[in-house]
């Protein structure tokens, strides 16, 4: 690794060369979610950057997606063993902001999702302006239709989830936290399927 | 990025946003294999790890800042070396956390226990939604502090914190809005638990310090906004508010707990303590 002339200017200096990057993305791009095997860490919106530290050396910047998600430790890991595949003297940064969102994600990984059998994240285009989070069962008057109440400003009125085997919307909740804190289980009424929905964070 | 001056948060104001996560974390994982349904049990599960990761988050930062400071007071019975966020956690004694006294209850009303056995899914909702109702809004405020890491922490904490409440509130309107029992029960989980909020108004050093420079809230002017989420989803639930009573109020977040503190830590840090360094 050639060290970075000091009389760069600083936002030069924290650019990889070129070559270097086209490599090391392409490396880097092998790389999974642990726990949702078939979509890529840059695919989820994970995996932000990569740039040269103060001290020359790689840094691959990830966002973490729950505070307390287990599979980040495994992310940073195969980061990690991938940077010491190829030969790169580099270090994994966690950037908490801008916060993770969903709307990250490529239209490339909402399409592998739904194929693997998860329902994605609604986008933000889809959603309007604003922060959403999915609707729990309609007994609750969290997200009230009309968007009044005191609690209405911590979610919205939320857009039906589509069975990712036959696509109906015809389809209901049945539990608000599913396999992984990313997740919630919902079932089709149509083909009676059950599935995971990925929550719009 | 505008050209705010960074105005970090002192350390105590972290460790009882810290302390306050990573106890609610340990008690709501108390249910984990004995929830009342499978979707429960994960539904405990995720809330937990999203607290105890709020919590690593802010004992990171806090560790972080007492490293950088050689003034900083260093309790000697400490591990030697650099503090860690396992220091903050496991290392640290019942009069320094800084939790508020409500998040150490056990999952049972103290008058009854035989009542609901020996954890109440009753006691448990209440407590979640009367915390993540107030957190929602500390966590929007602190979104704009003038302490960026801790504007950083916020901004996560707040997208989770939205389903905590999302979660407990609808639990919460379906256990009063249900049977008999299940209305009596999460009746009485609030008339038990609601006095134990008042230590969210009563004034605190750190939280004076905090709202004077901007990097933290003071926690007391958003008791009107708290009201309101809390009052509209009691009244939706069909549940009654109980009267306000002048009595003790309780002083967690200051170090003065409950006897219940100790149990939870004594579980928590026993392994830690046992075999410092443990890694797995």
């Amino acid at each position: 690794m050639s060290q970075i002339a000091p009389q760069r200017p600083p936002e030069q200096r924290s650019q990889l060369l070129e070559s270097e990057q086209a490599a090391l993305w392409t490396a880097l791009d092998e790389l999974t979610d642990p726990e949702i095997p078939v979509v890529t860490l840059r695919e989820m919106g994970i995996l932000r950057d990569l740039r040269r530290g103060a001290d020359g050396r790689v840094e691959v910047v990830i966002t973490p997606t729950y505070s307390g998600c287990p599979a980040m430790d495994q992310i940073a890991d195969d980061i990690q063993a991938t940077l010491a595949r190829e030969g790169v003297a580099g270090r994994v940064v966690t950037q908490l902001a801008p916060a993770w969102t969903t709307d990250w994600m490529t239209p490339e990984a909402r399409a592998k999702l739904r194929d693997y059998g998860i329902a994605p994240p609604h986008t933000a285009a889809a959603c309007g302006p604003g922060e959403s989070v999915i609707q729990f069962a309609p007994k609750s008057g969290a997200g009230r239709a009309d968007g009044s109440g005191a609690t209405a400003r911590f979610g919205m009125p939320t857009l039906p989830v589509a069975c990712p085997q036959c696509g109906s919307l015809n389809t209901t909740e049945t539990s608000h936290f599913g396999s992984t804190a990313c997740k919630a289980l919902y079932r089709c009424l149509d083909c009676m399927e059950p599935f995971d929905h990925f929550k719009r964070i | 990025m505008d050209a705010r001056v960074n105005t970090p948060a002192p350390v105590d104001y972290l460790l009882h946003l810290a302390d306050n996560a990573v106890v609610l974390g340990q008690r709501n994982a108390e249910w984990n294999g004995h929830a009342p349904i499978l979707e429960e049990d994960l539904a405990m599960a995720n809330n937990s790890l999203d607290l105890i990761g709020q919590a690593r988050m802010l004992y990171q930062y806090a560790a972080e800042r007492l490293n950088a400071d050689v003034r900083a007071p260093r309790n000697t019975a400490w591990p030697a070396g650099p503090v860690t966020e396992d220091t903050l956690a496991y290392f640290r004694d019942v009069p320094e956390f800084r939790n508020y006294t409500l998040l150490e209850l056990p999952h049972r009303l103290a008058l009854v226990p035989a009542a609901g056995g020996e954890r109440d899914w009753g006691v448990t909702t209440v407590r979640n939604f009367l915390y993540s109702a107030l957190m929602v809004l500390v966590w929007e405020r602190l979104s704009q502090s003038t302490d960026a890491h801790l504007a950083a922490i916020a901004a996560k904490s707040l997208k989770e914190t939205r389903y905590h409440l999302r979660h407990s509130r609808d639990w919460l309107v379906r256990l009063g809005d249900g049977t008999d029992e299940s209305h009596r029960r999460v009746q009485d989980a609030l008339d038990y638990l609601l006095p134990f909020t008042d230590e969210f108004w009563s004034a605190s050093a750190v939280e004076s310090a905090v709202a004077a420079d901007a990097s933290g809230v003071q926690v007391a002017e958003l008791r009107d906004e708290w009201n309101a989420i809390v009052d509209e989803a009691i009244a939706e639930a069909t549940l009654k508010r109980p009267a306000a009573a002048d009595g003790y109020v309780t002083q967690g977040k200051s170090g003065v707990h409950s006897e219940h503190l100790g149990y939870l830590l004594a579980e928590m840090q026993s392994l830690a303590r046992a075999h410092p360094g443990a890694v797995w």
